[in-house]
C-alpha cells in the first residue's frame, strides 16, 4: 500500500498565451490506493492528468510511473495506464464492442474476446455489445469509455469526472465499479466536483485550485485535521454574558444574546460528546434552551474554507 | 522499435472506417474518370493526333489517374487525422504507447491503401473506354505506391496543420487540382508555347504526371530518373517534417 506508482515532481504547465494552468504541483500516488482530486471548474484537474496521460506537454517538472521516466520510458509506463476522459470523445459510429477491441490493440496486446466480454458484462454493456455508441445514453456512452480505458488491463487508471451527468442510481453503480477495480488492485486517480463522492470513494483526497495543490491528506486525517463541529443552541431568555461553569467550552453568544453557538471537535466524534456535556452544564447552570441544531462540517466545508485561505493568500 | 500490434490496430480500423463510405468513395472517382474519357478521349480525342506515338485517349490515362490519386489520397489521409483532433477521440492515440512509427504507418499506410484500390479501379474503367498496355507494369505499380505513400504523408501533415474544415480542404482546391490540370495530364509539355514549356517545369506535378506515364508509355516529357528522384525526395521530406512534429507535439498535444 506504500510503494509509489506515480510521482510528480515540480511539475507545471503554462497553455501558450501564458495561463498557468499547473503550478509547481508535487504528487506521489500510492499503489492500490483511490486518490480523488478535488477542485472548483478550472482549477488544472484535467490538464494534470493530461500531463501525465501524453495529451499535454508539462512546461517542467518530472513525471515518473512505475519507476519509469515518462520523458523518456514513455511507452513502457503508458502501456500501463489507462485514461476515461471527461469529454464525451469517441467514435459515435463504431459498434460497443470493436471500439474496446481496438482499445486493446492500440495498446499493443494480442485480442482477448474473453477478456473484452468480461469487461463488458461487469459495466452492464454485454447487451449493447453490436449497439453503435452513437445509440447509446450519455450513462452507457461513459461507461463505454471506460471499458475502453480497462481494455488493456491498466494497473493506474484516471477518471476524469466520471460521474459527471449520470444520475444517482448510476453514480452508486460507478462507486461499485470503482470499488472492484481496487479489488482487482488497479490505482485510480479521479477528479470530481462531487464532495461526497470523494468522501465515499477516496483513501485519500488532494485539493486544487488555480493549478496548486493546496493540500494532501487521507480522507481521515483531513476531516481529523479540519472538521467540526458546529452547534446552534436557542436560548430561551437571552444572556449578556456566558455562565461560568460553560465557559471552558468553545462557544460564544450570538444573534444578541438569544443563541449560543459551539464550534469544536476535530471530525472523530469528539464534538459531538462535547456538545452533550454543554447542554447538561446548561441544565445544571439553570439555562433554558428551545433548540439545538447539530451540524458536522463536511468535505465540502473544508474545501470551501480551503479555497477561501488560497484566494485569501493571493 | 516499432509496435505492430498498434500499427495493425490502427491500419485496420482507418480501413473499416472507409469501408462506410465506400460507395462515395468509389462512385465518384469512377464517374469523373468517366467523364474525362467521353469528353476528352471519345469526343475531343477523336480529332486528336496521337502524342510521342500514343492514342490520346491513351496518353491522358496516367495524368488522370494521377489527378484522381493525389486529391484523394491527400484528402483522405488528411480527414484521417483531422477528424480525430475535431472529434477528441485523438485523446486515446496520445494517450496510448505508439508513437510516430505506429501513427504514420497505421494512418498513412490505411490512406495508400485505399489509393491503391482506387487506382485499380480508375484503370478497370479506363479499360471501357480505351484499349492500352501497360509498358512497365511492375514499375507503375511501385510508381504508384510512392505517389499515394508521398501523398499520404502530405494529407496527414495538412490535417495536422489545419484547424478548420477550410483550410483543410482549400490546399487540395487552391494548388493540387490547377497543378494537375497543368501539369502535363491532358497535353505533352512541349505542345506548350514558349516560354511556358520551360516555367511548365516549374511544376512539380509534371514530374509526376511524366513519370507515370512513362511506365504506362516508355515516353515522358522528362527523365525517368528524374521524375523517381523527385517523388522521393517529396517523401523524405514529408517523413522529416511528420517526425518533428510528433517529436514537439505540434497541434498534437495541448
Ligand atoms: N488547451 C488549452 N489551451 C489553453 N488553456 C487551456 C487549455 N486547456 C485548459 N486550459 C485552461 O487551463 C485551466 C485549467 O483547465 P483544466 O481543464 O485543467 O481544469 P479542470 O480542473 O479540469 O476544470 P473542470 O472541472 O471544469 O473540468 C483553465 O483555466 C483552462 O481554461
Ligand atoms: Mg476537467
Amino acid at each position: 500500500m506504500s510503494e509509489p506508482i506515480l510521482e510528480l515532481v515540480g511539475l507545471s504547465k503554462t497553455y501558450p498565451g501564458g495561463l498557468k494552468a499547473l503550478d509547481n504541483v508535487d504528487l506521489t500516488i500510492r499503489k492500490g490506493e483511490i486518490f480523488a482530486l478535488l477542485g472548483p471548474n478550472g482549477a488544472g484537474k484535467t490538464t494534470l492528468i493530461g500531463a501525465v496521460c501524453g495529451i499535454v506537454r508539462p512546461s517542467d517538472g518530472t513525471m515518473r510511473a512505475f519507476g519509469h521516466d515518462m520523458a523518456t520510458d514513455w511507452r513502457a509506463a503508458r502501456a500501463r495506464i489507462g485514461l476515461v476522459p471527461q469529454e464525451l470523445s469517441t467514435d459515435m459510429f463504431e459498434p460497443v464492442s470493436r471500439a474496446v477491441a481496438y482499445s486493446r490493440g492500440l495498446f499493443g496486446l494480442a485480442p482477448d474476446p474473453a477478456r473484452i466480454e468480461e469487461i463488458l458484462r461487469s459495466l452492464s454493456l454485454w447487451d449493447k455489445r453490436d449497439t453503435r455508441i452513437m445509440a447509446l445514453s450519455g450513462g452507457m456512452k461513459r461507461r463505454v469509455l471506460i471499458a475502453k480505458a480497462l481494455a488493456h488491463e491498466p494497473d493506474l487508471l484516471f477518471l476524469d469526472e466520471p460521474t459527471a451527468g449520470v444520475d444517482v442510481e448510476l453514480r452508486k453503480d460507478m462507486w461499485r465499479q470503482i470499488g472492484a477495480m481496487r479489488e482487482r488492485g488497479v490505482t485510480v486517480i479521479l477528479t470530481t466536483h462531487y464532495i461526497e463522492e470523494a468522501e465515499e470513494m477516496a483513501d485519500r483526497v488532494g485539493i486544487i485550485n488555480g493549478g496548486k495543490l493546496l493540500m494532501v491528506d487521507d480522507k481521515a486525517a483531513m476531516m481529523k485535521r479540519l472538521g467540526r463541529t458546529e452547534a446552534h443552541i436557542s436560548l430561551a431568555q437571552p444572556l449578556t454574558e456566558l455562565p461560568a461553569s460553560i465557559a471552558h467550552f468553545p462557544v460564544e453568544l450570538e444573534e444578541a444574546g438569544t443563541s449560543l453557538c459551539y464550534r469544536g471537535g476535530d471530525g472523530t466524534g469528539k464534538g459531538k460528546g462535547e456538545v452533550a456535556d454543554l447542554t447538561k452544564a446548561l441544565i445544571a447552570a439553570e439555562v433554558d434552551y428551545t433548540g439545538i441544531e447539530v451540524r458536522e462540517s463536511t468535505l465540502e466545508d473544508i474545501f470551501v474554507s480551503l479555497l477561501g485561505e488560497g484566494e485569501g493568500a493571493a | 522499435m516499432i509496435n505492430w500490434r498498434s500499427t495493425w490496430s490502427i491500419y485496420t480500423r482507418e480501413l473499416m472506417r472507409a469501408m462506410r463510405t465506400a460507395f462515395q468513395s468509389i462512385i465518384a472517382p469512377v464517374l469523373t474518370t468517366s467523364l474525362y474519357f467521353i469528353v476528352f478521349g471519345a469526343a475531343i480525342g477523336a480529332r486528336m493526333p496521337d502524342i510521342a506515338g500514343v492514342d490520346y485517349a491513351a496518353f491522358i490515362i496516367p495524368g488522370l489517374l494521377m489527378l484522381t490519386l493525389l486529391g484523394e489520397t491527400t484528402s483522405n489521409a488528411s480527414f484521417g487525422i483531422y477528424m480525430p483532433r475535431f472529434t477528441g477521440t485523438i485523446y486515446e492515440l496520445l494517450s496510448a504507447p505508439v508513437g510516430v512509427a505506429e501513427t504514420l504507418v497505421g494512418f498513412v499506410g490505411a490512406a495508400a491503401t485505399k489509393s491503391l484500390i482506387l487506382a485499380a479501379i480508375i484503370l478497370l474503367t479506363a479499360r471501357l473506354f480505351v484499349e492500352y498496355q501497360i509498358a512497365h507494369p511492375f514499375l507503375a505499380v511501385i510508381y504508384i505506391m510512392l505517389v499515394a505513400a508521398s501523398f499520404a504523408l502530405f494529407g496527414f501533415i495538412l490535417g495536422i496543420w489545419a484547424d478548420n474544415f477550410e483550410k483543410l480542404g482549400i490546399i487540395p482546391m487552391l494548388f493540387l487540382t490547377p497543378l494537375t490540370f497543368l501539369g502535363g495530364t491532358f497535353y505533352s509539355i512541349d505542345m506548350l508555347p514558349k516560354p511556358w514549356d520551360t516555367i511548365a517545369l516549374a511544376n512539380p506535378i509534371v514530374y509526376l504526371v511524366s513519370g507515370l506515364r512513362w511506365t504506362f508509355y516508355g515516353t515522358a516529357d522528362v527523365d525517368f530518373g528524374l521524375s523517381l528522384g523527385i517523388t522521393l525526395g517529396f517523401l523524405a521530406v514529408c517523413t522529416v517534417i511528420i517526425a518533428y512534429i510528433f517529436k514537439t507535439g505540434w497541434r498534437l498535444r495541448a
